[in-house]
């Protein structure tokens, strides 16, 4: 088989592995108890975390149980403890269901909230969140690389904007972090990430921050400073900070990305939904007239393994909002894959999917 | 171009007559074990100024981050250094004033050019530099009189350097300057800020700590030890003496009537410091009390218990109010620390109506029926003595899983 849907998950590295097992083994006791083998797993987690705070260049971390609940945290908490200041929310039309969910919730609470629209590729105008700015925002909650097209949100430029407001400004890393650099010279004042996309765990993740007062949205004894409740896990939080020191910007998916946009160049009934100066990582395309589930399946026969637009929305019958959003011609709408690498891509599987591609696509026009 | 050097500027030190070299040396020693982590830095101290010098840039960003937390020091400035050319100059002269808060600010350029070669007269390189900075920044205007901001630029034969910021250094003496005192540190929130007032007067700390195993617990103790780092931040390293106290008071509480255990094991603790005191070759024993805060902190409790010795006792604190001792604690970074909520071992057995005018006579009456020497003495010898800053053992463990 040949994993091109990094995107969804990655494939946990052996050294990542290692550690949570060891830390399974060795500091198996809780952090939060008073005897000395609870003092040593939580002086693990405190080291993960310091570790995790540096790499991150962000000055306080939160352990959660991955991307959704960070974004939630992020969202609710802000939401909640600055509503004294205002009740107005910035997003794009674009985000993962998980903010765009909680922002429904809050609407709901009586909070107001903006969706930008976004052009073609998946871009916001940066004109257009300018404008929506009022002096009662209170959060921008925006993703740094969207999951489904890879378009890359300027993010530097969007935390300069919002330097010296009184707007904070959230940034959903999950898919960007470990393979798009951070201009760390303006960094937003949270940022969520996922261990299990940069080949760590699945069930483990942060939110980090900067001088933002969060309101717990989780109730109980209190440990993570009262802001996620619950027995921490220092396997997890170790193998976190393992995957995250490992993590780093893969040179040669540029050069993939290139070679693929080059190669389906040549299809007629194939069109690249993804920018070119999109995320190295991930590739979509849209195939005329062909449902996505349908290529997925051919694909898999070829023992390739890609997916539709999104894992989340995959087993939907309708076509992901990210796609509506985009405005894709009607007869390629249905037809999204998702083509994305990691770090355990090799060029031979680039080759491999090449040729597979070509004998689907061959049976596709016999159909 | 690139930051390359740090001037510093000594504190008290210019006033001090015979004894300057000294405490220079003190306080080259101490800068030089502050940033002992830093393979790059090279100190040199000379009779009215030190220089910190590095080419590692992220070395010298450190040393700016931390250097104010060092005693013995004024202020202290970044110096830039550029080519040997007016242009290479201008820019450098640009980043140094970028980085200062301009506002209604007055300026002013001044030269020194020890390098007769350079091609430039004086007079031509401020006119350039001091044109250059006042075109890209309009919002300064030129006093040649005590200016808010000046720049200075010196040429020598090398390089040039430059600098405007200053920055505040933490003032006091260098630690070790004033000799060494043992310190009593509990697990509160004032021990550590009284430490860490002597050490701003220069005085090197021994700390001691009362341990009550198995009463109290590995975390009450890992507390202190992050305090005991926190305190060996400050430019000098320390030593912990921790004190196996449980038999000590076991015996107290055996021997005295409850409403006075506590003067009586505070007794017992000032008897332990004074032979440890004797042992660190310190001089002084200092306490966190201030007066009215407990009850072992009234005029009358403080003469009891300081009855039993003839070292001087150092309280710091003894008129600082709560909220000003909270600030300090918060500022130095021990705050933290100090409110975890872990019991020490003056608070396991708290009687319920401690006297706060306990009378001396009586303290001593009761404690005349059972010689505690032995068990002071035991309790000495038995002590565990932890250097600070620590390599924790499990460290090695930790960098391999992360």
């Amino acid at each position: 088989m040949i994993y091109l849907d990094n995107s969804a998950t990655t494939k946990p590295k052996k050294e990542v592995l290692d550690s949570f097992v060891k830390a399974n083994e060795q500091f198996y006791a809780n952090p939060a108890s008073l005897h000395q083998m609870g003092n040593a797993a939580e002086d693990l987690l405190e080291k993960a975390r310091a570790q995790i705070a540096e790499l991150l260049h962000m000055k306080q971390v939160v352990f959660t149980s991955g991307g959704t609940e960070s974004n939630n945290l992020a969202i609710f908490g802000t939401a909640y403890a600055y509503q004294h200041r205002g009740k107005h929310i910035i997003t794009a039309v674009t985000e993962h269901p998980s903010v765009l969910n909680s922002l429904n919730v809050l609407e709901e609470q009586g909070y107001e909230i903006t969706r930008l629209p976004v052009d073609s590729w998946g871009r916001i105008s940066m004109e257009e969140l300018k404008n929506s700015l009022r002096n009662d925002t209170i959060l921008v909650s925006l993703m740094h690389v969207n999951n489904e097209i890879g378009i890359i949100h300027p993010i530097a430029e969007i935390a300069r904007l919002l330097k010296g407001t009184q707007t904070f400004f959230h940034v959903d890393g999950v898919q960007s972090i470990g393979k798009v650099a951070f201009d760390q010279t303006a960094m937003p004042d949270l940022l969520t990430m996922s261990a299990h996309k940069i080949h760590g765990l699945k069930g483990s993740g942060v939110l980090a921050f900067n001088q933002v007062e969060l309101k717990a949205v989780q109730f109980g004894g209190g440990q993570e400073s009262g802001l996620r409740s619950g027995t921490v896990s220092v396997p997890h939080a170790a193998a976190l900070a393992k995957a995250l020191r490992l993590a780093e910007k893969n040179p040669r998916h540029e050069g993939w990305n290139e070679e693929l946009r080059r190669f389906f160049e040549r299809y007629p009934n194939v069109r690249v939904v993804s920018p070119e100066t999109g995320a190295p990582h991930i590739l979509s395309i849209a195939v005329k007239g062909i449902k996505g589930e349908v290529l997925v399946s051919a694909l898999q026969k070829e023992s390739i393994i890609v997916s539709t637009s999104s894992a989340c929305s995959s087993k939907s019958k309708e076509a992901s909002h990210v796609i509506e959003a985009i405005r894709l011609p009607h007869n390629y709408k249905d037809g999204v894959i998702r083509i994305s690498f990691g770090a355990f891509t090799t060029e031979q599987d680039i080759r491999d999917f090449k040729k597979a591609f070509e004998r689907v696509n061959r049976l596709i026009k016999g159909v | 171009m690139k930051t390359s050097q740090i001037l510093v500027r000594y504190g008290e030190l210019s006033t001090k007559g015979k004894n300057r070299s000294s405490f220079i040396g003190r306080l080259r020693d101490n800068v030089r074990q502050t940033f002992s982590d830093l393979s790059s830095i090279r100190i040199k101290a000379e009779r009215d100024r030190m220089f910190i010098t590095s080419d590692n840039e992220e070395e010298i960003q450190q040393v700016i981050d931390r250097l104010p937390a060092v005693f013995g020091i004024q202020s202290f400035s970044p110096v830039i250094e550029a080519e040997l050319d007016l242009e290479a100059m201008k820019q450098a002269a640009f980043k140094v004033v970028d980085k200062l808060e301009r506002e209604g600010k007055t300026f002013k350029v001044s030269v020194k050019r020890p390098y007769k070669e350079f091609p430039h007269e004086k007079m031509e390189i401020m006119h350039e530099i001091g044109s250059h900075v006042l075109r890209n920044f309009p919002e300064l205007t030129v006093q040649m009189q005590h200016p808010d901001i000046e720049l200075k630029v010196e040429i020598r034969e090398e390089a040039v350097y430059m600098m405007a910021e200053v920055i505040a250094g933490a003032g006091g003496l260098p630690v070790g300057a004033g000799g060494k005192g043992l310190l009593m540190l509990s697990g509160g929130l004032d021990s550590p800020v009284a430490g860490y007032h002597m050490l701003k007067r220069g005085v090197r700390l021994e700390l001691i700590h009362f341990f009550s195993p198995p009463f109290t617990n590995d975390r009450a103790k890992e507390k202190v030890f992050d305090m005991a780092e926190k305190l060996s931040q400050f430019g000098s390293s320390v030593n912990l003496h921790i004190i196996p106290f449980t038999k000590l008071q076991q015996e107290v509480h055996k021997q005295v009537p409850d409403n006075i255990t506590m003067t009586s094991t505070r007794r017992m603790m000032m008897r332990v410091a004074d032979k440890v005191l004797e042992e660190t070759n310190c001089k002084a024993i200092i306490t966190g009390e201030s007066l009215g805060q407990v009850a072992s902190q009234t005029l009358e409790s403080l003469n009891a218990i300081n009855a039993v010795t003839h070292t001087p006792v150092l309280r710091p604190l003894i008129a600082v109010d709560k909220l000003d001792i909270i600030e300090t604690a918060q500022k130095i970074g021990t705050y933290d620390i100090s409110i975890r909520p872990f019991e020490d071992c003056c608070t396991i057995f708290t009687p319920a109506n401690p006297k706060t005018k306990p009378k001396l006579e009586k303290v001593e009456y009761y404690e005349n029926f059972v010689s505690f020497d032995e068990l002071i003495q035991e309790a000495v010898d038995q002590r565990e003595i932890v250097k600070f800053p620590r390599v924790k053992e499990n460290e090695m463990v930790y960098e391999d899983l992360l």
